[in-house]
């Protein structure tokens, strides 16, 4: 009854087993993962897909079998996904992000950065003035559960002790754990309020800086602005960083979906986004750094000087690895 | 590149999206909707919630396994990381692997791609999650703080609450149901069926009545949008949805049956036939779309 097949039946049959070795290989990555395949089980996928793509371009236009081709093309787009998918192995892509990606970010951030510090210095200097002219102001910048004493009505050795003493209660490490998680996620909130426009991230860094002037005019009032800057700077100078450039993350996404150019919104939302995102992850590292610095560093090293070498350190290490001068590199495909 | 097809009708057609590969063919993605995109997000929230629950009971009875001092330590840094990890890592975790969709979005079968048609990158995934602070965890701290007594504290706690739901609410204001961490990331959510190999309904054809039984005439009846129709009810094999049809067609063509032949046999020999007549007149490059068409 040969002459009885139709075309497409003869088509369907002669492929149909290249078409299902396909699925039986997306079947096992989508539940193992890429590694559960076998060397000549890579290579074959790609040519599988090829096959498969020029069996859906064919049955289009020669078979009306609505179910083969509504397979062929589930199946296409399922081994589409797996070969233009993203395959670099994790080691791989923390050595690229560490080694240029994340810096890359960073210094093409610079621009918002240095409106993310200005915005900064601007609400810690505003801070310092009101407080100045009027000590009441105090208590609208810094909330009394986080100034846990340390204001206006403290004597001087009582803050002085705040300084040196460990914190009661909890040990270091839970405390660097709590910094850590804690300021990540306020960093990642400044990031993603930038999408409305900017202006929430410019609060919150207004706000945070507020915070460290209004500290400060109150331990300089009392003759310790020497202590507390190094109680500040040996976690500070991470930890500042870290939220200046969340908060020009923040900035450069909100900015291209205000002012997105000659580009679509969308386009240029998604290009800030990635730019953004690289930063971000570093400032999540950066985070943790600052958590260790502050839970253990800040708590077991007393001795301002060896406080201020370590904040001058840290700034080395961050300004060299940012903005330090780097080898010329070729210009790479992907971009 | 992916791009949309003119607007549609139905609105599975106006979810339908063409994405032409490099080898330049064009695959047809459905975006996944907004119910499926809220079920598969409140499946995550579910689990997420469920192993914080099962966190925080391993780590109290760390505590009291321990004793308070050591173990106490311990066991808060683990909770405190973990719930971190949680909040922050699950989304980018499931959503970097080959199914690039979380427990939830598997469930509902739908995926994350890259809106441009090209690889899925990491700070893509870490750009449209890092935005669920914004979408979810905001509007939930403002949902859930006192709005105060004073008047203006209400008033400030409606607008804070309007403002919040513009994010939530962003992925029904668009074609595309993109949220805001999909237009940041340029990504999209689209559906991922998985499916079987159907039998061809022709098959069955061949093994039973000859399809040249029909004449061309009677074959010229109908065109392709009728013979998926068809197909359809062939795979669905309904017994009364198979009368209703095969006397439908008898009469327009003028088919007597055979006392042997039951509707199935008839139908399918007739869906061989008109597929093959079709088909040939597809190879001379003739699509019949309806039997409108001539």
């Amino acid at each position: 009854m040969a002459e009885l097949r139709l075309k497409s039946q003869r088509f369907r049959e002669e492929r149909e087993n290249d078409w299902r070795r396909l699925e039986s290989l997306m079947d096992k990555v989508e539940r193992r993962g890429a590694r559960s395949l076998t060397d000549e089980e890579i290579l074959a996928v790609p040519v599988l897909y090829r096959a498969t793509l020029s069996g859906l371009s064919v049955a289009r236009a020669t078979s009306l079998d609505r179910g083969l081709i509504d397979y062929l093309e589930t199946l296409s787009s399922r081994a589409y996904f797996f070969v233009y998918g993203a395959r670099s192995t994790l080691p791989e892509r923390l050595g690229s992000f560490l080694a240029r990606d994340w810096p890359n970010a960073v210094r093409s951030l610079w621009r918002e950065t240095l409106a993310s510090v200005l915005l900064m210095a601007l609400g810690a200097v505003v801070a310092a003035f009101l407080i100045h002219s009027n000590p009441e102001w105090y208590y609208s910048f810094i909330p009394a559960e986080l100034a846990s004493g340390r204001d206006y009505t403290a004597s001087t050795e009582s803050l002085r002790a705040t300084l040196y003493d460990a914190p009661k209660g909890g040990g270091l490490s839970v405390f660097a754990t709590f910094l850590f998680t804690h300021n990540a996620q306020v960093a990642i909130l400044a990031f993603a309020l930038g999408f409305a426009f900017c202006l929430p991230t410019a609060v919150l860094v207004v706000q945070n800086g507020a915070m460290l002037g209004a500290m400060l005019t109150l331990f300089i009032s009392r003759g310790l602005g020497f202590e507390l800057g190094g109680w500040l700077a040996i976690h500070g100078v991470t930890e500042l960083f870290a939220i200046v450039l969340a908060g020009a993350a923040g900035f450069r996404i909100g900015w291209a979906v205000a002012f997105p150019g000659d580009r679509s919104r969308l386009d240029a939302a998604a290009e800030a986004g990635r730019t953004a995102a690289t930063a971000m992850a570093g400032v999540v590292i950066m985070l943790l750094f600052a958590g260790l610095l502050e839970g253990f560093g800040r708590q077991l090293i007393t001795n301002d000087f060896a406080r201020y070498g370590i904040a001058a350190a840290t700034a080395l290490v961050w300004g060299l690895y940012f903005y330090g001068p780097r080898r010329k590199e070729a210009p790479l495909g992907e971009s | 590149m992916a791009k949309a097809d003119a607007p549609a009708a139905t609105p599975a057609e106006a979810a339908n999206r063409v994405l032409v590969t490099p080898e330049g063919v064009g695959l047809h993605l459905q975006i996944g909707d907004a119910g499926q995109r809220a079920a598969a997000f409140l499946l995550d929230g579910l689990i997420i919630i469920g192993c914080l629950v099962v966190l925080t009971i391993l780590a109290l009875s760390g505590v009291a396994a321990a004793g308070l001092k050591t173990g106490g330590e311990v066991a808060a840094i683990i909770w405190l990381l973990g719930a971190f990890l949680l909040r922050n890592a699950y989304f980018i975790f499931f959503e970097l692997s080959p199914r690039a969709a979380t427990p939830g979005k598997r469930v509902m079968g739908v995926r994350v791609a890259a809106r441009s048609g090209g690889r899925l990158r990491a700070e893509a995934v870490f750009a449209r999650n890092a935005m669920r602070e914004l979408e979810v965890f905001l509007p939930l701290s403002v949902l859930f703080s006192q709005s105060g007594s004073g008047d203006v504290d209400s008033w400030m706690w409606l607008l804070g609450a309007l403002w919040c739901s513009v994010f939530v609410l962003l992925p029904l204001f668009n074609r595309d149901r993109l949220r805001a961490g999909d237009i940041v990331g340029g990504t999209w959510v689209v559906r991922a069926p998985r499916q079987k190999l159907a039998p061809d309904m022709a098959d069955h054809a061949a093994e039973t009545l000859n399809r040249s039984a029909f004449t061309t005439a009677q074959l010229d009846a109908y065109g392709v949008k009728e013979l998926h129709v068809l197909e359809d009810v062939l795979r669905l094999k309904d017994r009364k949805t198979m009368r209703a049809v095969a006397d439908r067609i008898a009469t327009k063509i003028g088919w007597r049956f055979r006392a042997d032949e039951d509707d199935f046999t008839f139908l399918s020999a007739y869906y061989a036939g008109l597929r093959g007549r079709l088909e040939s007149r597809l190879l001379m490059g003739r699509r019949r779309r309806d039997k409108h068409d001539v």
